[in-house]
């Protein structure tokens, strides 16, 4: 099959949650919802249940969710609200809801009532000081909290083996994806933004060792292509989400290829992997949060130095970007708070860097479509 | 210039907030006063002796820094002090100015824009530079990037003690073991640098005094469980610096102790501090609006509102018997409970404290806070039977409230209540 019609499958996949739900549910599996950021989704796997990532939408509109909402949160967590309300999630068994930030917090509370006789509602509060010891007995501890609901929705007592293997098809699915946003980045010409975003967002609503199958198989045609000779701009994103394909075709059609990024919904979330050869495979996950590293949500220990923000610009260096598209995610604290040392990294770096406010009920790309393009302009 | 030394060489640009004239106070509120504005000047004393100065978020475990007799001071509550002063828009403007998106938390802009060297024309509430930053989350999510931001812009230590939120009244072992194990940490860090070896007998003689402090502040807001009150429910919002600032400290409890006294003896005499007859009694819920604290009075008093409720005030009384209490005691605070918590803890004291109402500061700097506040409307609605009504505010950027908004819903609160006494009345 030729690459164009391996993006177009991803990309189909991308743009149909509510299908793929549906498909895996026709299997007569169960389903799980997974919120940012950072749940365990391997015991889900483990468990034979199929876990449904949730993102918001591009489509809809916050309507139900404002019952619960204040105008001021982020489009993100109120859509999924939304998603849970309008019937779209009706497939699903349970869903886990994560509390990095202050406004996922109150709205697992939100969801606990909202879906109080929908489906089970899996909480889930990480330790932020998640490096000693005593951090990391209490992410194994909030771990297996999680692994005992799940056994209660999946009806069968998962063991360590079947976790094992779920860590083995996880690190192989984030291998694949670290090895295609390379691929993507070295073959634009090949792979627009708007596929780019089609592939890696398609991991939400796949069963990972098919994505990992399919993902393998359009890596092996990407690498086969001869060296590109992209005459276009070479940019770095960064962000919680941009998976708007109006605004990514902006980026295609002003010739801006992406060539790495710093997206939550993206490399964030596959940048680190569990270990394999560990008895206990709770301590494993254990052990892949603590090393989650450079991320907006998270404590950094070293938080005298501006390490984020340096490791974003070397990210840029190292991949020979000409500048950084920040999509600031509107009403997202912990991302607004990193951006002045962001800014500071990529300034002392030579990075050039524009910020573009962003929300999913977006429908207007008018400026943001100037905007890209006076950078572009800018760039070339 | 780095951000250090521009921190140094602090510029004054602003014109100072008009001096208002003073009313007389009572000796427990002067005390309450000289307290906190010890802290700041101990601490300003201190830099100048070469000694250390922290910086410490409201509700990180103050019986720590205590023991090994650190200055600490408190940016939560100079920012309070700041908008209430009226120098908030500028210093919000200044960290907006260097990139500090205008939905962070104002408390944060305004003690980001100081931290980077812009002085504050609230002369009292002035604070040294820190060496190292106190944090604890269990406020919140934002308070964790707040201070590593301060950590960076200073190029210091941040010992954070981690209070994940829960989802269930009850904390259990692993989680108090989690933290119990941070604070043991966090003392090895203070104790390499002080220099100093943690003293245990200092440590209990402290938590002695915060648990004294926890237990007159409670007496203190209990008074308004008395109808009509002794006390207006305001008063609270002007004490609570004392309870941010200093709650292991015996000065502290004595001053409570002391006010304590004095409300005794207008309950006996049939006094208030309240300026206005009490009409109606109300719970205030939220952080208030600091820099419109004269606004939020005006319709009070015109309808004869007493706040006699504020969740805010006694979250501050942390009481316990020993290390793994303390751990228990500081995973309360109104920001890291589950919703029932949040809604028992608010509904017990407006039964105890016999309110008619509720008004429900929707917070534009507090995400945390505000995030299941229409579901709780809703619950003391149900519960309670009482009218809820809520309004959009800032706690401290002034940009974001506005007053006749505010009285507009007050006044559709008094007539809410109004019709329940008449039905009540009529008896139905």
């Amino acid at each position: 099959m030729a690459i164009a019609e391996k993006l177009a499958e991803f990309r189909k996949i991308a743009d149909n949650p509510k299908t793929q739900l549906e498909h895996y549910k026709s299997k007569g599996m169960k389903a799980v919802g997974v919120m940012p950021y950072f749940a365990p989704e391997e015991l889900v796997f483990a468990a034979g249940m199929f876990p449904a990532g949730m993102w918001g939408s591009n489509t809809k509109s916050i309507s139900r969710a404002k019952e619960y909402c204040a105008s001021f949160y982020c489009s993100l967590v109120q859509l999924d609200l939304e998603m849970l309300l309008d019937g779209t999630m009706d497939g699903l068994d349970a869903v886990i809801t994560p509390t990095c930030c202050d406004t996922l917090r109150p709205n697992s509370q939100n969801i606990k009532v909202a879906m109080k006789n929908k489906m089970k509602v899996i909480f889930l509060a990480h330790p932020q000081n998640r490096f000693p010891e005593c951090g990391v007995k209490y992410t194994e501890s909030c771990y297996k909290k999680i692994r005992a609901e799940l056994d209660e929705v999946s009806g069968h007592k998962t063991t360590d083996e079947e976790i094992q293997n779920a860590i083995k098809v996880y690190n192989r699915s984030r291998a694949a994806r670290r090895e295609f946003v390379k691929l993507a980045g070295a073959h634009p010409e090949a792979v627009s933004a708007v596929m780019r975003s089609g592939v890696l967002k398609a991991s939400y609503f796949m069963l990972k060792d098919e994505y990992a199958d399919k993902l393998e198989a359009l890596n092996a045609e990407l690498k086969a292509l001869p060296a590109s000779d992209w005459k276009g701009v070479r940019i770095v994103t960064s962000g919680i989400i941009c998976d708007n394909p109006t605004l990514l075709k902006i980026l295609d059609d002003n010739k801006c290829a992406i060539v790495a990024d710093d997206v939550a919904q993206e490399t964030r979330s596959f940048r680190c992997d569990a270990p394999e050869d560990d008895a206990d495979p709770i301590h494993a996950l254990a052990i892949q949060f603590r090393n989650q590293d450079y991320d907006i949500l998270l404590y950094d220990k070293f938080s005298s130095q501006n390490r984020r923000g340096e490791y974003v610009a070397k990210m840029c260096k190292d991949n020979h970007a000409d500048g950084l598209i920040l999509f600031m995610q509107q009403f997202c604290d912990p991302e607004e708070m990193e951006y002045p040392y962001l800014k500071k990294a990529l300034d002392a770096a030579g990075i050039p860097h524009i910020r573009l406010g962003i929300d999913h009920q977006m429908r207007d790309f008018g400026q943001a479509q100037t905007a890209i393009q006076a950078f572009a302009d800018v760039l070339d | 210039m780095n951000d250090k030394e521009k921190a140094e060489q602090a510029p004054v640009s602003a014109e100072a907030a008009p001096v208002k004239k003073k009313k007389t106070q009572s000796p427990g509120v002067l005390a309450l006063q000289k307290v906190v504005n010890d802290v700041y000047q101990a601490a300003r004393d201190a830099k100048k002796e070469g000694k250390l100065v922290g910086w410490s978020s409201s509700k990180f475990p103050c019986e720590i820094a205590e023991t090994f007799d650190l200055n600490v001071v408190y940016p939560e509550n100079q920012a309070a002090g700041i908008a209430a002063h009226h120098d908030d828009t500028r210093l919000c403007t200044i960290a907006e100015n260097e990139g500090y998106d205008a939905d962070i938390c104002s408390y944060a802009r305004i003690n980001l824009a100081y931290a980077m060297g812009n002085e504050t024309t609230n002369e009292g509430r002035r604070m040294p530079m820190p060496d190292f930053v106190l944090c604890c989350n269990n406020i919140c999510n934002c308070m964790t990037k707040w201070y590593e931001n301060i950590a960076r812009i200073h190029n210091i230590p941040l010992i954070m003690v981690d209070i994940p939120y829960s989802n269930y009244p009850e904390v259990d072992d692993d989680f108090v073991a989690y933290v119990r194990g941070q604070f043991d940490i966090a003392i090895k860090q203070l104790e390499e640098l002080t220099g100093k070896k943690f003293d245990e007998e200092k440590f209990k003689r402290v938590c002695g005094y915060a648990n004294r402090t926890a237990n007159a502040w409670l007496k203190v807001c209990d008074y308004l469980q008395y109808k009509p009150s002794p006390m207006s429910g305001f008063d609270l919002f002007n004490h609570m610096a004392d309870v941010v600032t200093a709650r292991g400290k015996k000065e502290t409890a004595e001053a409570f102790e002391l006010l304590a006294s004095e409300l005794e003896e207008n309950l006996k005499t049939g006094k208030s501090t309240l300026p206005f007859p009490e009409q109606h009694r109300i719970m205030m819920e939220g952080i208030p609006p600091w820099p419109h604290l004269r606004e939020l009075f005006k319709p009070l008093k015109e309808h004869g509102l007493n706040v006699t409720a504020v969740v805010y005030a006694p979250a501050f009384a942390f009481r316990f018997n020993d290390v793994e209490g303390m751990a228990r005691s500081y995973a309360v605070a109104p920001n890291s409970v589950c919703l029932e918590k949040g809604v028992d803890w608010r509904s017990q004291l407006c039964k105890d404290n016999k309110v008619d109402g509720a008004l429900v500061h929707y917070n534009r700097a507090c995400k945390a806070w505000s995030g299941y506040m229409p579901e709780m409307q809703r619950r003391w609605q149900n519960e309670l039977g009482i009218p809820v009504v809520g309004y959009d505010g800032d706690q401290a950027d002034s940009r974001n409230f506005n007053a006749a908004q505010y009285e507009t819903r007050v006044q559709a609160l008094v007539e809410a209540m109004e019709e329940a006494d008449r039905k009540k009345e009529s008896g139905k």
